[in-house]
């Protein structure tokens, strides 16, 4: 049983941190909570089940499709909800916190009105294929979410400190008129983020629905602040925290459900967090973001 | 300045005047038109209250399509002449006592059908009591709905009366020793349904070998059910929603439970197949309503609303047809459109038949019926024998 509850706990952890790696990179580079991210990986989910169950396209359409819808939707929120309120005179630092809100909205009941309101069961055969170790079954689908999420990290973290690009994120994030000053085009550089950042929420969308094969239009909301308290945990703005309080939050709280009170579940995670925070109020890894982002 | 004020005080309390004086009038004609047509059918408002917007629309219209099918026919047989005054509660607490106050302060209303909500008729029902003005609720299942006070009824069988019968089919037929109860804790209704579980599972002395719990749109059950499965029991009591309870059982079959799962009213709902598929198969719930029941009654009922409405009949549709003619039965024994009289007549029905079968209210306004224990076997609803 502490094996299969482990590997229960490194899946929904693996995806928490997926959907946190999301969060963490609009974060780090605008020094906003995009609020209307776990709405995209709501989409996301969504796309699955129409490409697959729907359409009865093969399961790799569907992580294209997904992450396409969700990479232009990741363009036309900073499009519309984002651009037209930086840099202006005048508009709070509040402003795009609300306006992504206003997009979550959106988002949530689009999907309600198109889907309905119910839960759309994910069915496919490659979710049901497993392996037998002894007594214990593993199934594919949660080590390739495990792997997914593993290769992402790397590769963001690759990126960020090694291309141009990515320190042209860097430069970016630490100061967007100096960056531009410098013959960065911090347009196409935000652009860039929101759409990469959006696009893992497409995947992350697409993993949960083949591991636990519910998709619903509300499940963003749980998803999206399991994200936000996981960034902040791990460190906002970092990629490696993310990962780490991704994973850490998801066997926490399976650890509680298996061996405590499934009650308590939230309550003991977050309680967790407050005291680690308390502990190290930048997060686990946020030292130096912490220092350089303000 | 001053005089302005006191001049217009005075126009307000001329127009007020008026107003009153119309208003007298207004409910004299409406009790004369009453009594003029005692000696035909006895004719009468009734307000209903549904949840016609919102996530839980599909509720409201099933309930007021029910509704309408059974008025053609009442209104068709003759005895009675009723009129439907629809308002919509959008399932909110607030705008069900909005609009129920609004029903309740037109004289010629004289009872009310719904709301839809256990938690709507908690705030609706006392105020209908105060007013004297009878409300019948007829998917509120939550316990102590009819206690609140002597105006108040439901046609809905209550989790108290579903679950003990569906339990004790499924102790018998599987020799249940050990039960494991997963319940949704957020939300009134299924935790209503999960201490009565709770409750007749410790009557019948199953041992309880966990309680596990979730939370609304949750969707990772595998801690909870790695855990169930670890402990064995016999059966898998949930009190859940059909949403959340038919992915729960498509996660424990997928991780190899083969246990059969028993389900309070919520988890009652051909949706549950379609969701989980297969995996639903081996969920027993006690239900007033089977549409494949052998009755040319219930038949006629499947066959209308079909062709009405392009959809087959759930319970929350069915119950509202009979509460309709319960409804209409009461108006006929009392013989005028009287809240007082309505409320006697309704209180003493006994032995009405109807679709969902023989029905009877307690003493307290509550449902007296027998209610059939179905289990899904090979992806359909089957008689649980």
């Amino acid at each position: 049983m502490l094996i299969e509850q482990l590997i229960n706990g490194i899946t929904l952890g693996s995806i928490y941190a997926i959907v946190a790696l999301g969060f963490t990179l609009v974060f780090g580079v605008l020094g906003i909570i995009n609020m209307a991210h776990g709405e995209i990986f709501m989409i996301g989910a969504f796309i699955g089940v129409v490409t697959t169950s729907v359409l009865g396209l093969p399961l790799w359409i569907a992580f294209i499709a997904a992450i396409g819808v969700t990479a232009a939707l990741g363009y036309l929120l900073e499009r519309i909800a984002l651009r037209p309120l930086r840099g202006k005179q005048g508009v709070s630092h509040l402003a795009p916190l609300i306006s992504t809100i206003g997009v979550s909205i959106i988002l949530e009941n689009l999907s309600h009105h198109l889907f309905g309101a119910g839960n759309q069961p994910f069915r496919n055969a490659f979710a049901d294929i497993q392996f037998q170790i002894g007594s214990i079954t593993v199934y594919l689908v949660q080590i390739l979410i495990f792997v997914i999420s593993i290769a992402l990290m790397l590769t963001l973290s690759f990126w960020l400190s090694k291309t141009k690009a990515g320190k042209a994120l860097r430069a970016t994030a630490e100061n967007l008129e100096t960056a531009s000053l410098l013959g960065v085009n911090t347009k196409r550089t935000i652009t860039t983020t929101v759409i990469i950042a959006s696009a893992m929420g497409g995947i992350a969308g697409i993993l949960v629905g083949m591991a636990f094969n519910s998709v619903n239009p509300q499940m963003g909301l749980s998803m999206g602040l399991k994200g936000l308290a996981i960034i902040i945990l791990g460190g906002m703005g970092n990629v490696k925290g993310a990962m780490a309080g991704g994973l850490l939050l998801g066997v926490a709280e399976t650890g509680i459900v298996a061996y405590g009170d499934s009650g308590y579940r939230d309550a003991v995670a977050f309680i967790t967090i407050i005291f680690i925070l308390l502990l190290r109020p930048q997060g686990l890894f946020g030292k130096k973001t912490a220092e350089a982002g303000r | 300045m001053r005089r302005v004020i006191k001049k217009s005080y005075l126009v307000i309390t001329a127009l007020m005047l008026v107003l009153l004086a119309a208003c007298g009038e207004g409910s004299g004609s409406g009790s004369a038109d009453s009594k003029g047509s005692s000696d035909g059918p006895v004719s009468a408002k009734i307000g209903v209250i549904s949840y016609l917007t919102g996530p839980g629309a599909a509720y409201g219209e099933a309930i007021t399509n029910g509704f309408n099918l059974a008025l053609e026919e009442v209104n068709e047989k003759g005895d009675v002449n009723i009129e439907l005054v629809v308002e919509d509660s959008a399932g909110k607490q607030e705008q069900a006592l909005t609009v129920s106050q609004k029903l309740m302060s037109d004289d010629e209303i004289v009872a009310i059908l719904g709301p839809t909500l256990s938690t709507e008729m908690n705030v609706v029902a006392p105020e209908a009591d105060i007013n004297g003005i009878s409300i019948l609720g007829t998917s509120t299942t939550a316990a102590g709905i009819p206690q609140i006070g002597d105006y108040v009824f439901r046609n809905s069988i209550p989790e108290s009366l579903a679950i003990p019968a569906a339990l004790e089919k499924a102790v018998a037929a599987y020799d249940v020793k050990k039960v494991a109860i997963l319940y949704g804790n957020d939300d009134l209704f299924t935790q209503s349904g999960f201490d009565t579980m709770k409750k007749v599972a410790e009557d019948m002395n199953l041992e309880i070998v966990t309680i596990e719990t979730f939370q609304k749109g949750q969707s990772d059950y595998n801690a909870q059910l790695t855990k169930i499965k670890d402990l064995q029991p016999d059966l898998i009591l949930a009190s859940a929603l059909y949403n959340e309870g038919a992915v729960i059982m498509g996660q424990a079959r997928k991780m190899g439970i083969d246990t059969p799962f028993l389900g309070g009213n919520g988890f009652n709902s051909p949706k549950v197949i379609e969701i989980a598929g297969e995996a639903a198969d081996g969920l027993i719930v006690a239900t007033p309503w089977f549409a494949e029941k052998e009755n040319s009654k219930v038949q006629a009922f499947v066959e209308k609303y079909k062709a009405k409405y392009g959809m087959a009949p759930d319970q929350f549709a069915a119950q509202a047809y009979d509460a309709l003619y319960i409804y209409a039965e009461a108006l006929k024994n009392a013989g005028e459109a009287d809240r007082d009289a309505f409320r006697d007549s309704l209180a003493e029905i006994k032995g009405l038949e109807g679709i969902l079968g023989e029905f009877s209210f307690d003493k307290d306004g509550d449902v007296i019926m027998d209610p059939t224990v179905l289990i899904i076997k090979d992806g359909k609803f089957q008689i649980f024998e």
